[in-house]
C-alpha cells in the first residue's frame, strides 16, 4: 500500500467554532493506482488533498493517521513534514500559473528549489522530463511571463514530479483549461504513472467524466465523509451509494438532449459542517432514507475494492 | 427573427499605445428567434463573451450591425428601454451580490429603476411569481444574505430578476460553469422552461455537453470566426468541420473513454460543396440548415504539405 489513511479528521478553526471539513476518513491507495477524488464544493476533497501536504494556520489535525510506504506522516508537525514534501508527496496546485517565481528564469528557479532540498540539479534529466511533456529545453532560459498558461502548467507538472514522489496529488489541475488542453494534461498525468515517475496518484476534481478517463478507481466524498470508492467503471456504471447514483444521473452528456430525456438535479443542500447532523449526512436529500440512517453507516466493502457508506448498499 | 447579427466584428486596440489591433470577432452573423435557445460554443479567446457583451451593449460594435426586431440596437437611445427587453446573466453569481445587503436587494433595485409606480403588494406578488417561475420557494430565499444561499439559488435569483422585466432575450454567459453538478442541471432545465414561455436565449458556453443538452441551434466559434453552425442535432450528429470534430473527440464522456484521435483527412466540406450552396459569407450550406466554414485547406503551406505527402 502506497498510502493508508485511517480515521483522518481535519477541522478548520473559525470564530463560530470548528468546521469539521474532514470528519473521519479511512481509505488506501495501492502502488500504481490512480485514484480520482470527486466531490462538490464543501465536500472536503481539497481539505484532504491539502492536509497530506501542509496544514495551514486555520487547519487542525484533530485525529487519525496517515501512512505512506509504511512510514507515518507527522501531519501536525510542519517542520518534520519537510522530509516528505516534494520527495515523497508532491502537489500540482490548482493555479499553477501563479506557482512560479516571476523574478527568476525557470531554469534558475528549479536549480534553487533543488538546492534548498539538498539535491543536485541534473540538467540532462530535467531536459528529458520537459521533452516528455512536450516542452523544449529553451523554456529553462525564459521567465514565467514569457510562457502561455498551458506551458506554465506543464512546467509545474515537471517540477512537482522531478524527485519521483511516491504520491502525486493533482488538485483540480484541469478545471481552468479548455477541453483540448484538458485532454493533453490528463494524458500527461497518466504518462507520469506509466513511466514510473510517480508511484500513485490522487486526482482531485469536480468533474467525474474527466477523471473517469484516466483513473483506475474513483472515490466520492460528501460533506466531509467518504460516500463510495470503487473501480472507475463500476462507480460510473453501477454505483451503489444513492448520492453517487443521483450525481451521475444529473450529468448531461454529449448526445443527451432535453427533449429526449430531462435530467434532474439533487434537491436540497449539503448540511453545514459547523454543527453537522448525526448519522448519515446525505439523509435529508436521500430518497431511500429510513430510520436506521440516524446512525452513521460504516464505509464497508460490499464487493472486492468497492466500498460504500450506506445501509441500503449491503 | 428577433435578434439578428449581421457581419459583426470587434477590434480591440492592444499594445503600449494601442498601436496594434486585435480582431476578437470577425464577420459573425447568426440569428436568435423567439422561443429558441442558441448555444454559442467556443474555447477561451474565441470571442464568445465579446459577442455576448456587444449584444448587451456593454462593448461597442466595431463593424456590422446587431438588430432587435429589425431595429439597430445602437440607435435605441434609451438604454432602459433596451434593457427591458434584453438582459444578461453571468458566470459568477457570488460577485453579482453585495455581501453587505440581503440578496433580494437585486429585486428592489429593479423596482426603483423600472417600476417606481407599482404598489408594494403588487410588487411582492410579482417577485414571488418570478421566483416561482425559476423554481425557488420565496420563503426560502427572501430576506436572506448572499452567503446563506447556494450558488444555484443565487444564479436562479438573477434569472428571476431578469424575468421580472418581462424580457424577450436572455444572454446567459457561462451561467452554470461555477455551479455544482447536482444543481447545475436544474438551472439548465430552467432555461428550457423559459424557452417554452417564448423567451429567446443565447447560451454562451465552452462545455459542449451542456450546449448539446439544451439548445435548438448551435454556433461554433474559433478565433472570432464562425466555423460551423446549424441545428444542434445536425452539428453534433454530423460535424462537418475538423475543429468541431476535434472538440467533440476531446469532451470527456461518462460511458466511453477517450480514443486516440483518428487522423482527420476528410476533405474540406466547404470546398466540396457546390458554389451555389455558399449562402452566407464564408459559409457553405452542406445540408438544410447546417453551415460550415472552410477547414483551412487554402491556408499557406498546406498545399505544399499535401504535395510532399503524396510524393
Amino acid at each position: 500500500m502506497a498510502l493508508k489513511v485511517t480515521d483522518l479528521r481535519v477541522y478548520y478553526r473559525t470564530l463560530r467554532g470548528e468546521v469539521k471539513a474532514l470528519d473521519g476518513v479511512t481509505f488506501s491507495v495501492a502502488d500504481g493506482e490512480i485514484m480520482g477524488l470527486a466531490g462538490e464544493s464543501g465536500s472536503g476533497k481539497s481539505t484532504l488533498a491539502k492536509s497530506l501536504i501542509r496544514l495551514d494556520g486555520r487547519m487542525r489535525h484533530a485525529g487519525g493517521t496517515v501512512e505512506l510506504d509504511g512510514e507515518a506522516m507527522p501531519l501536525s508537525d510542519d517542520d518534520a513534514m519537510d522530509e516528505f514534501r516534494f520527495r515523497k508527496v508532491s502537489l500540482i496546485p490548482q493555479y499553477s500559473m501563479s506557482a512560479l517565481n516571476p523574478t527568476r528564469k525557470i531554469g534558475k528557479m528549479v536549480g534553487e528549489l533543488l538546492e534548498s532540498r539538498g539535491e543536485r540539479p541534473d540538467r540532462a534529466e530535467l531536459e528529458r522530463r520537459l521533452e516528455l511533456v512536450g516542452l523544449s529545453k529553451d523554456v529553462l532560459d525564459r521567465y514565467p511571463i514569457e510562457l502561455s498558461g498551458g506551458m506554465k502548467q506543464r512546467v509545474v507538472m515537471v517540477i512537482s514530479t522531478l524527485l519521483n514522489p511516491s504520491l502525486l496529488i493533482a488538485d483540480e489541475v484541469t478545471s481552468a483549461l479548455d477541453v483540448s488542453s484538458q485532454k493533453a494534461v490528463a494524458t500527461t498525468l497518466l504518462g507520469f504513472r506509466d513511466r514510473g515517475l510517480v508511484t500513485s496518484m490522487m486526482v482531485v476534481t469536480h468533474d467525474i467524466s474527466l477523471v473517469y478517463q484516466i483513473a483506475d478507481t474513483i472515490m466520492v466524498m460528501y460533506a466531509g465523509r467518504l460516500a463510495e470508492k470503487a473501480p472507475a467503471d463500476v462507480l460510473v456504471n453501477a454505483p451503489r451509494h444513492p448520492y453517487t447514483m443521483q450525481l451521475i444521473s444529473a450529468l448531461p452528456e454529449v448526445g443527451v438532449r432535453y427533449e429526449d430525456r430531462r435530467l434532474t438535479g439533487i434537491p436540497g443542500n449539503p448540511p453545514s459542517l459547523l454543527k453537522p447532523p448525526g448519522g448519515c449526512r446525505f439523509r435529508d436529500r436521500c430518497p431511500l432514507a429510513f430510520d436506521r440512517c440516524a446512525e452513521q453507516p460504516p464505509f464497508a466493502e460490499v464487493a472486492p475494492g468497492h466500498f460504500v457508506a450506506c445501509w441500503k448498499a449491503e | 427573427m428577433m435578434l439578428k447579427l449581421d457581419g459583426v466584428s470587434k477590434v480591440y486596440r492592444v499594445g503600449a499605445f494601442g498601436g496594434r489591433e486585435l480582431k476578437a470577432v470577425s464577420d459573425v452573423s447568426f440569428e436568435v428567434g423567439e422561443g429558441e435557445v442558441v448555444s454559442l460554443i467556443g474555447e477561451s479567446g474565441s470571442g464568445k463573451s465579446t459577442l455576448g457583451r456587444m449584444i448587451l451593449r456593454l462593448a461597442s460594435i466595431s463593424g456590422g450591425t446587431i438588430t432587435l426586431d429589425g431595429r439597430d440596437i445602437t440607435t435605441i437611445k434609451d438604454r432602459k428601454e433596451y434593457y427591458r427587453q434584453v438582459q444578461g446573466v453571468f458566470q459568477d453569481p457570488f460577485s453579482c451580490y453585495n455581501p453587505v445587503f440581503r440578496a433580494d436587494r437585486v429585486f428592489a433595485m429593479i423596482k426603483e429603476q423600472y417600476f417606481p409606480r407599482v404598489g408594494a403588494d403588487e410588487w411582492r406578488k410579482r417577485v414571488e411569481g418570478a421566483l416561482e417561475s425559476v423554481r425557488l420557494d420565496p420563503g426560502d430565499v427572501l430576506g436572506k444574505y448572499p452567503h446563506q444561499l447556494s450558488g444555484g439559488q443565487l444564479q436562479r435569483m438573477l434569472i428571476a430578476r431578469a424575468v421580472l422585466l418581462d424580457i424577450r432575450l436572455l444572454v446567459a454567459d457561462e451561467i452554470i460553469s461555477m455551479l455544482d453538478a447536482s444543481t447545475r442541471i436544474d438551472v439548465l432545465n430552467l432555461l428550457a422552461d423559459l424557452r417554452a414561455r417564448g423567451l429567446g436565449i443565447l447560451f454562451v458556453t465552452h462545455d459542449l455537453s451542456l450546449g448539446n443538452y439544451v439548445s435548438d441551434r448551435t454556433v461554433v466559434l474559433r478565433s472570432g470566426k464562425v466555423v460551423e453552425m446549424g441545428g444542434t442535432d445536425l452539428v453534433f450528429g454530423g460535424p462537418a468541420h475538423p475543429y468541431t470534430r476535434s472538440l467533440l473527440a476531446s469532451v470527456p464522456r461518462l460511458h466511453a473513454k477517450w480514443a486516440d484521435a483518428p487522423d482527420d483527412d476528410a476533405p474540406c466540406a466547404y470546398h466540396q460543396a457546390p458554389p451555389e450552396s455558399r449562402t452566407r459569407p464564408g459559409l457553405a450550406e452542406v445540408e438544410d440548415g447546417h453551415w460550415v466554414a472552410c477547414a483551412g485547406c487554402a491556408a499557406p503551406g498546406t498545399e505544399e504539405k499535401k504535395i510532399k505527402e503524396n510524393a
